[in-house]
């Protein structure tokens, strides 16, 4: 008789301690840490989310820094950088939140510049007017608010306390992309047309960051179970199309969705059909832009090689000064 | 704007001790100097003077953010910028005080002629180490001038020279670091660090000519010859550390301070305000 051996997850199953210690952290909403026994593929599922979502912070930086240069005032000019530069920043606490569970920065890296790893398919979609900045602002940072802000609560300590300062960022980030697209609405026509013409670009890709349909998304059922994710993907674009529509109305742009509707019954806003055609295009790289990303960073990784060989260098011929001064004086004494 | 999913989250301060920048605009408002009174128009024309340095400058660094050599440097960079447009906003209105205009009036609808931004700052970013060798030197400069402007006559100048004043001290600090590490790190790194001090040099002696305005604003203006001494002391312990050496050769022929540039000026302007002069009129 053969049998065919298949991990067993069922209740009567016989778990080391080890694993009941931390199913019950899990079931009692605690805690995971670092030092804590974890099963492998909790830690492999965790690396692989914390770390996309790192790359997407890194990648998502080349959109905007665009703009920098051309920011039509100093005022805008110098959120724009501090925005950019938090993206930097959370990047960076996303990475130690990764090594903190065995990874290498450097193995991510040279994953994301190899163009192993993902990064969210948002970022590959170009930026090619001024009012980008209003929607990356307010549709995507808004719809990655609405994905973060229940990973406040992630079952994994480090990666949870990255998300609450992250989130915290964001919130002010998605403010002033909501500020600038109303400056632009109450603004010239030519102000309001690129307003406008902007939010229709970007309005459909914003919805598609939550990910495919709950009946079409793989990893979404064990990451729930194991609370890192705390509500399905279908969920939270509903909750940020709640959020969205009565925003909308504030600005004075329409959302290009000819169905979107009121539905009674529910109190919620049903919205038409998603071509998920084009995500997977975009998914599958061939997107607009994800040649182009991937280029700069890899240009930035290369030109500055040079730069982290000469740090790491230094340094160690510190430690080497320092050790040789330290010898000498034991000597001494 | 209300948003029910930030209920949850704490606030959380960010405590890098010489000041980050939040996007929240309550942060960014204050980080703006605006004085009671009117500048004069000769202390609006030093004004102008240093507020095109640190405009020109952050210009500059700002389009390192995202192409550092480590994230961790696009952070550094980025704070630099920003410590610097905060620097060029506060000095840039006042400027405007005299002749009713706005820091973006200053900032946008300026031709080259009219600004007064020295050479070095207007120098390409190159590799990094000529953006290390400019920072270099222009935050020992600025350290020195506006721990100096701290006790100018001019209530503003002076307030604006005691916040910045703190900022640039980490800028020099920041470079310094840089400095040792690439003069002291590989042979690739030493050779870029001493080429791009030799390519920056010529730039330094106009930093610290006494243009006529000068005799003008006694007490309230610093004279720039004033400062060289304090300058080169400050840099000296570094280059000798670093086992670097005081480039020799020629003096760039300067005028920034009289309207005559660079030719990257020119291309630096025409991509910083391409947008703002597309729209007459526009608010943003």
């Amino acid at each position: 008789m053969t049998r065919t051996i298949t991990p067993d997850t069922s209740a009567t199953a016989v778990i080391s301690v080890e694993e009941q210690q931390f199913n019950d952290l899990i079931e009692a909403d605690s805690r995971i840490e670092p030092r804590d026994w974890m099963p492998e593929a909790y830690r492999k599922s965790l690396v692989r989310q914390i770390s996309q979502h790192a790359h997407s912070e890194i990648i998502g930086m080349q959109p905007e820094s665009n703009w920098i240069t051309r920011a039509p005032s100093l005022k805008r000019k110098a959120i724009l950088m501090a925005k950019v530069q938090d993206e930097a920043g959370h990047g960076l606490y996303l990475y130690s939140a990764a090594q903190t569970l065995g990874a290498t920065r450097d193995d991510m890296t040279d994953a994301l510049i190899a163009g192993k790893a993902r990064y969210s398919s948002i970022f590959n979609y170009p930026t090619p007017s001024w009012a980008d900045m209003g929607s990356i602002g307010w549709l995507v940072d808004g719809a990655a608010i609405c994905n973060q802000v229940p990973l406040c609560r992630a079952s994994y300590g480090p990666y949870g306390r990255a998300m609450v300062r992250i989130c915290k960022e964001e919130s002010f980030h998605q403010r002033q992309g909501f500020e600038i697209l109303l400056e632009l609405m109450q603004g010239t026509d030519e102000q309001r047309q690129m307003a406008q013409d902007s939010v229709n670009r970007w309005y459909w890709p914003a919805l598609m960051m939550f990910g495919p349909p709950d009946d079409d998304s793989p990893n979404s059922a064990q990451s729930m179970a194991w609370k890192i994710k705390r509500h399905s993907n279908d969920e939270l674009r509903q909750r940020f199309v709640n959020m969205l529509v009565p925003q909308a109305a504030v600005l004075g742009v329409t959302l290009p969705d000819p169905d979107l509707h009121f539905n009674e019954e529910t109190q919620q806003w049903d919205l038409g059909t998603i071509d998920w055609t084009e995500f997977h295009e975009v998914l599958a790289g061939r997107g607009p832009n994800n040649a182009q990303r991937l280029q700069r960073r890899r240009d930035a990784h290369e030109d500055g090689a040079w730069v982290r060989e000469a740090a790491a260098a230094y340094a160690v011929k510190q430690i080497a000064l320092k050790q040789s001064a330290g010898t000498k004086e034991m000597a001494a004494s | 704007m209300s948003n029910h999913f930030e209920a949850d989250v704490p606030a959380s301060g960010h405590e890098d001790e010489h000041g980050h920048v939040a996007v929240d605009v309550t942060t960014l408002d204050a980080e703006l100097i605006e004085g009671p009174s009117l500048a004069t128009p000769d202390v609006a024309e030093y004004a102008l003077w240093l507020g095109d340095d640190s405009l020109i400058l952050a210009q500059q660094l700002g389009a390192w953010i995202s192409r550092a050599p480590e994230l961790e440097e696009d952070v550094a960079l980025g704070n630099v910028a920003l410590d610097l447009i905060g620097h060029a906003r506060s000095l840039l209105h006042y400027a405007g005080t005299a002749t009713n205009r706005t820091e973006d009036d200053l900032a946008y609808w300026r031709t080259e002629p009219d600004f007064r931004s020295l050479h070095i700052v207007e120098q390409p970013n190159g590799d990094f180490a000529h953006t290390i060798a400019r920072q270099f030197i222009v935050s020992h400069y600025l350290f020195e001038l506006y721990s100096r402007l701290r006790a100018s006559a001019d209530e503003t100048i002076a307030a604006i020279a005691a916040k910045a004043v703190k900022e640039v001290d980490y800028h020099r600090d920041h470079s310094t670091q840089w400095v040792l590490r690439l003069a002291q790190g590989t042979d690739e790194s030493r050779h870029r660090m001493i080429t791009a001090l030799s390519d920056l040099w010529p730039y330094v002696e106009e930093i610290f000519r006494d243009d006529p305005l000068i005799d003008r604003l006694e007490g309230i203006a610093v004279r720039p010859s004033s400062l060289l001494p304090a300058f080169d002391a400050a840099i000296a312990p570094v280059l000798a550390e670093a086992e670097l050496e005081v480039p020799r050769g020629f003096v760039a022929s300067g005028g920034g301070r009289t309207g005559k540039h660079s030719e990257h000026l020119a291309f630096l302007l025409a991509e910083m305000q391409v947008l703002t002069r597309a729209h007459p009129g526009a608010s943003w």
